[in-house]
């Protein structure tokens, strides 16, 4: 039986989520930054499971796999949005999105 | 010997590793054989016949033509993305065959006491199979892609884009066993078809058991196309796209690659022999004594005839190393005939044949059938495999659950 | 006992390496990778948590399937190594102190949260067992299941409509 407490799991996952807030605001690719988004979806998954471990209950296990269907499918419209994207400025610079900036 | 029983399971792993790894790459070399010699009979010649008697040991002089020829890096820009693919590819292929079981669970190696056929147990066994066969898309997509030329390009996203789309149908057909046997580990899967070989999956006739007949089938020609082999090859075919996604490979490489789709059909043939046709199980019914002696007997047939080849056969050193083969089949019956041996052995045994009629048909496929064109290949995975192995799925389920309409 | 906390340092490690690459990396290519190893090492440490499913599903569908998707839209629009604009500058010294103010506040509280409760240890010996777990999903988060069945519909019907050619 191992004795790792549930807060290193914990300290882990906040780690990866600061690293995916970083990544988002300094990257400039737009599909870095999608990246990005799925390193924090998965880092909020890792405090899910640690959770339902602490607790005993398979709840948390449930809501990651309902988290990993939907980060799915926003990856599939997301990687879709940003095709049409590169084919209509040539360019994926998050900089060249900027019409609707005011 | 005190660390040994102290911690079993992590020095019998390693040990059973190592085991598996030996053989698994020994007999990778022994399918290129037989797919040679297999495939030149089928075209009315003979196949490599000079290096060793019958050719035996040319895949010997392959293994040390890939070690010692130049390597060849093209101007890529991608250094660690070129090297890696190949690596990714053969590890993942290797890594999927440790999760299979080769016998039966009840086992056990002297010293450590820990099962003797199977390097671990999982209870989500078939889930992790998966898992990583999934992930072996990477090795061909990134070394198409690292490769800096068309023909490696195109070859590495058809093949990827093929590989993706067969691979749901290749779960799907699979989901129909796991409803039948109510579990996900191999060995309770392969417990639940035991009797005889009509208890088997694909034939289904127990109580509470479903035929799988078009699971099989829809898993087979998925399990093709996820390999990337004859009919489904044409992202690696000579003729079309020079060689596809390792055109840019050399020597080692290359090896490493080519040895990667011949493990990913060793794995494919293990998973189609446990799920559907009874994994290490007998086809005899149990009450049949006799049958610990088949693998003796089959050892000492192929002794006998190996005799007779080395009688016959005119070159010198062909001549003797068929006498040695001779020694050791006839030795091995012998050793193999010992009840108390004969009764350890009978799971690999019959799993062993099993794995060698499936690649056996792979390999007459290769010979027999022409190729599919590419949106033809695609057209069939996701217009009429997939369905049909989703239906196949709805009537097992629907069966499973009307009493009346199992078998009794 | 020792085994599993070498493998959760060594998954940890190249967890928060991997996600250091993501950052660092030059190439759009080699985040992806970078991310991949992420996800894998955090199934290594789901199965350490006792949660076997959650694993191998994090493997097939997100290492397996989403990840692929990112691979092939990264080399099919090979646009290269990204720029860096004045903007970018300026979020780089801002943005980064602030997230790494953001990760330490978070990791604080995360410690400090069981610090008080008696559940403080992973037994790694128990795990959850699929059955249950399907149970639950098909009993108690049936509607859950059944919108998101409906969700991956929409998000598919929409990627081909986006993806087909104008006529």
């Amino acid at each position: 039986m191992n004795a790792i407490p549930i807060s290193w799991y914990l300290v882990l996952s906040a780690i990866l989520f600061g690293l995916g807030v970083i990544a988002f605001v300094f990257k400039r690719n737009v599909i870095t930054v999608f990246m990005s988004i799925e390193l924090m979806l998965n880092a909020v998954n890792l405090a899910f499971v640690a959770f339902a471990r602490a607790h005993d209950q398979l709840d948390g296990l449930v809501f990651v796999f309902f988290v990993i269907v939907v980060a799915a499918a926003e990856a599939a419209v997301g990687l879709a949005i940003v095709i049409m994207l590169a084919q209509n400025r040539q360019s994926l610079s998050v900089e060249r999105v900027n019409l609707l900036k005011f | 010997m005190g660390f040994i029983t102290q911690h079993p399971v992590l020095v019998a792993s390693v040990v059973k590793i190592a085991v598996l790894l030996f053989i698994v790459m020994t007999a990778l070399a022994y399918v290129t054989w037989a797919e040679r010699k297999i495939i030149a009979h089928i075209q009315s010649r003979w196949g490599p016949y000079f290096v060793g008697a019958h050719g035996l040991l040319q895949p010997l002089a392959d293994g040390l033509k890939f070690l010692f020829k130049e390597d060849i890096t093209p101007p890529v820009t991608d250094r660690l993305v070129y090297t890696l693919a190949p690596f990714l590819a053969l590890s993942l292929a290797l890594t999927a065959i440790a999760l299979i079981p080769f016998g039966p669970p009840n086992v056990l190696i002297p010293i450590v006491s820990q099962q003797a056929w199977s390097v671990t147990d999982l209870n989500i066994g078939l889930l992790l199979v998966f898992a990583i066969t999934s992930m072996g898309v990477y090795g061909v997509a990134l070394a198409g892609w690292s490769s800096n030329s068309k023909y490696p390009l195109m070859g590495g996203l058809r093949s990827s884009a093929q590989m993706i789309s067969y691979e749901v149908s290749l779960t799907m057909s699979v989901v129909g066993v796991v409803l039948v046997a109510g579990t996900l580990s191999f060995n309770e899967i392969i417990q639940r078809q035991s009797g005889a070989f009509w208890h088997w999956n694909i034939f289904g006739i127990q109580r509470g058991s479903v035929p799988q007949i078009i699971g099989f089938l829809c898993y087979f020609i998925a399990a093709i196309a996820e390999t990337n082999r004859v009919p489904f090859d044409l992202p690696e075919a000579e003729t079309e796209l020079v060689a596809g996604f390792h055109t840019e490979y050399s020597a080692f490489k290359f090896a490493m690659f080519f040895m990667a789709e011949y493990a990913n059909m060793i794995t494919v043939s293990c998973l189609a022999t446990i799920l559907f046709f009874g994994g290490w199980l007998s086809p005899f019914p149990d009450s049949w004594k006799w049958q610990i002696f088949l693998p003796g007997a089959g050892l000492v047939l192929l002794g006998i005839y190996c005799a007779y080849d080395t009688l016959t056969e005119m070159r010198g050193i062909a001549r003797l190393q068929l006498a040695v083969v001779t020694v050791l089949a006839l030795g091995g019956g012998l050793l193999c005939l010992i009840p108390a041996v004969a009764s350890v052995i009978q799971g690999p045994f019959w799993f062993t044949t099993k794995i060698a009629l499936i690649l056996f048909f792979y390999i007459w496929m290769r010979g027999t059938l022409p190729r599919f064109r590419y949106d033809q290949l695609m057209s069939f995975g996701w217009k009429l495999l997939l369905p049909v192995s989703l239906a196949n799925l709805v009537v097992t389920a629907f069966v499973m659950m009307w009493p009346w309409l199992r078998h009794g | 006992m020792i085994l599993p906390l070498i493998i959760f340092a060594l998954c940890a490690l190249l967890a928060v390496g991997g996600a250091v690459a993501l950052i660092l990396a030059r190439e759009p290519i080699h985040s992806a990778l970078a991310l991949i190893l992420v996800m894998v090492s955090l199934a290594v440490v789901y199965l350490l948590l006792g949660a076997p499913f959650v694993a191998a599903v994090q493997i097939i569908v997100y290492a397996g399937a989403v990840m692929v998707l990112f691979v092939f839209v990264i080399m099919l629009l090979n646009t290269g190594a990204e720029e860096h604009t004045s903007f970018s500058k300026i979020a780089k010294f801002v943005g980064v102190p602030l997230g790494l103010v953001l990760m330490l506040w978070i990791g604080h509280w995360m410690f400090h949260a069981q610090a008080g409760s008696a559940i403080g240890t992973a037994e790694g010996m128990v795990q959850s067992s699929t059955t249950e777990l399907s149970k639950m999903l098909f009993q108690q988060y049936l509607f859950p299941f059944e919108a998101t069945s409906i969700l991956i519909l929409i998000a598919l019907l929409g990627a081909l409509v986006m993806a087909r050619k104008e006529e």
